[in-house]
């Protein structure tokens, strides 16, 4: 009976031949992810109240993110207490604000295709471009696992997504077009909560061709379709990628049927959606909602005062490269600020030796610490009453990023690195003509 | 059995109300307290106010969609919300809901409930029943696993329960 990539690696976490759409399973958890919002200083009570251990600190990983670095006394007391309680309970992979965790996970070498990973956090999904089954949970549910090891889960359907067009050889979709700008597109075709928690896999010949930076950003923003996650099945691009990480290939956990990490040709998709990106443009998001999104020449000429590019979704090494090709010999317009914080020091570093930072930072950018900051309202940088943001994060619903009268609106690098150049929201693709003669 | 039976004063709410609205991200720093009397202040100014213990939550498609932040259920559990009625949940916020022992019901035919409706809900049945409009609709009945965490409080309650049977039978077997 075939069986789609999600049935497969539930299956073999649940120890089970093979499970059904619509029934509850247990399943062991490969990895458990938790960040300094959700992590010690929610599940540390609920574990001393209930005399429990951590069930395997290996397989733990444990990021610092959310508030960091510190802000105020509170944030640092957060910050403080996740360190302890790391060192407390032996986690070895603690990231103490190294960047943002969905990043630090495959940057670090810790997701493998075919892994069942849960994640304390909503953007969780974004290690689905790996192959794995990555999924998000509260911090009671992330409690219960680390004592047991398991959690239950209700087998989802998968919804097919096949991304067609013509890859071009310097750009994947067109110049100027991003993964970013399908997913927006994808969140107004869809709404946010329009795949009904189900999984949502992504196929076609142009997800072959994107990078895995790229395919992050598809499966990251799958949360805002309400999806339980987004899958990539692995190919030579994410095998490539995992030995850059310096990860054993024989260290992949496999399905059971030694059948390849994908779904079977006859698998049973509750749906089928084709998007033919040849007549992709650079899509923005209004606010107050992701599904929000229209195209850019509709919300050109939106005045902002702030332009945002970080988050686990929009400030990975590919997506400062995409800034950096717009900013070069360019400014960021008078009263504008532009706030970059690159995903993780990783990042930063690589940006600094490639020359990517010295363009962004010529072009005025302010450069920021990595960390979830002003995208989730909890840091540096966010808006006060009746602001303007143009930003390549994930969510814009009201009064995430500040003041309940800021409005934000959401496009890719590119069209914030061009927005930030002129002070209104603008098409990027006019700053990208030749450069790559 | 009393505790199958949630009902109050309903609070009627639209589509699409993120966990932003219900935990706002400027608030996550402090106590619960703190942070539950801004819930919803966004929508309605005078909810975390003037909800009562018992009162239901009344919803359209997608309630509690967004961040995986269990506050957001908490925060009205907090306030005394004694169940939810939506036409569909965000995915993480409805496990988080369960997991504090917050009843939430899927239901799609729950339209005429009207701001301050009284509402009883039984959820072994599977039934919303509006009183003041004498009306009774059908929701989804809740998998068993489901209303075996809420029978018990909560995920915590509840893993605590297990815990202890499996000390007391790993006892005995030594015995």
């Amino acid at each position: 009976m075939a069986e789609t990539l999600a049935e497969k690696i539930i299956a073999r976490a649940a120890n089970r031949k093979k499970v059904c759409p619509g029934e509850i399973v247990t399943c062991n958890v490969d990895l458990a992810m938790m960040h300094d919002s959700g992590g010690p200083r929610r599940i540390k009570p609920i574990l001393e109240r209930l005399h429990a251990k951590v069930w395997d600190a290996d397989k733990v990983v444990l990021v610092s993110d959310h508030y960091a670095p510190a802000v105020d006394a509170e944030s640092a007391e957060i910050l403080s207490l996740t360190r302890k309680w790391a060192v407390e309970n032996g986690i070895k992979n603690f990231y103490d604000q190294q960047g943002i965790c969905h990043v630090i996970l495959p940057e670090r070498g810790h997701l493998l295709p075919g892994m069942f990973v849960v994640g304390g956090d909503s953007h969780s999904p974004t290690g689905g471009a790996f192959g794995c089954f990555m999924f998000g949970v509260g911090a009671t549910d992330m409690a219960s696992i680390l004592i047991t090891g398991k959690t239950w889960i209700k087998v989802p359907n998968t919804i097919r997504i096949e991304i067609t067009g013509t890859p071009g050889d310097d750009s994947v979709i067109a110049d100027g077009v991003s993964a970013k700008d399908i997913i927006l597109y994808l969140c107004s075709r869809l709404g946010v909560g329009g795949a009904e928690y189900q999984v949502i896999e992504y196929a076609g010949d142009i997800i072959s061709h994107l990078s895995i930076s790229e395919r992050m950003t598809l499966t990251n923003m799958t949360a805002e379709l309400g999806a339980q996650t987004g899958l990539i099945a692995a190919d030579e691009t994410t095998f490539n990628y995992i030995r850059q990480t310096g990860r054993k290939q024989e260290r992949q956990v496999r399905v059971d049927n030694n059948s390849a990490l994908q779904s079977d040709d006859d698998a049973y998709f509750s749906a089928t959606h084709k998007v033919n990106v040849a007549e992709l443009v650079p899509y923005v998001a209004m606010p107050d909602s992701p599904d929000n999104a229209v195209t850019i020449e509709k919300v050109s000429g939106v005045q902002i005062q702030q332009a945002y590019i970080g988050a686990c979704t929009g400030a990975k090494l590919e997506d400062l490269q995409m800034a950096a090709r717009v900013l070069k010999n360019n400014t960021v317009a008078k009263g504008i600020r532009l706030l970059i914080a690159p995903a993780s020091i990783q990042t930063t570093a690589a940006a600094a030796a490639d020359g990517t930072l010295k363009i962004l930072t010529e072009s005025g950018a302010i450069l920021m610490p990595s960390g979830c900051g002003a995208c989730a309202g909890y840091g540096a940088g966010i808006l006060a009453e009746g602001e303007v943001c143009i930003s390549s994060t994930a969510r814009n619903f009201k009064g995430r990023m500040g003041h309940p009268t800021s409005k934000v609106y959401l496009g890719s690098p590119y069209t914030v690195a061009a927005s930030a150049i002129v002070g209104h929201i603008t098409d990027p693709r006019k700053f990208l003509n030749g450069d790559r003669k | 059995m009393k505790d199958k039976i949630n009902g109050g004063k309903a609070w009627v709410f639209g589509d699409d109300i993120d966990t932003d609205q219900l935990a706002p991200g400027r608030f996550m720093k402090a106590s619960i307290s703190e942070l539950a009397s801004h819930c919803l202040e966004g929508i309605n100014e005078k909810f975390a106010t003037d909800v009562k213990t018992g009162d239901v939550l009344v919803a359209g498609k997608n309630f509690g969609i967004g961040s995986s932040r269990e506050q957001a259920s908490q925060a009205l559990k907090h306030l005394g919300v004694s169940a939810l009625v939506a036409k569909s949940y965000g995915g993480i916020f409805f496990r988080n809901a369960i997991n504090f022992g917050l009843l939430a019901v899927v239901c799609t035919q729950a339209k005429s409930i009207q701001q301050g409706d009284e509402i009883a809900i039984n959820s072994e049945i599977g039934t919303v029943h509006n009183l003041t409009r004498n009306e009774t609709y059908v929701c989804e009945k809740l998998p068993s696993q489901l209303l075996d965490i809420l029978k018990h409080g909560g995920l915590i309650p509840h893993l605590e329960k297990m815990l202890k049977e499996k000390e007391q039978m790993d006892q005995s077997i030594r015995e």
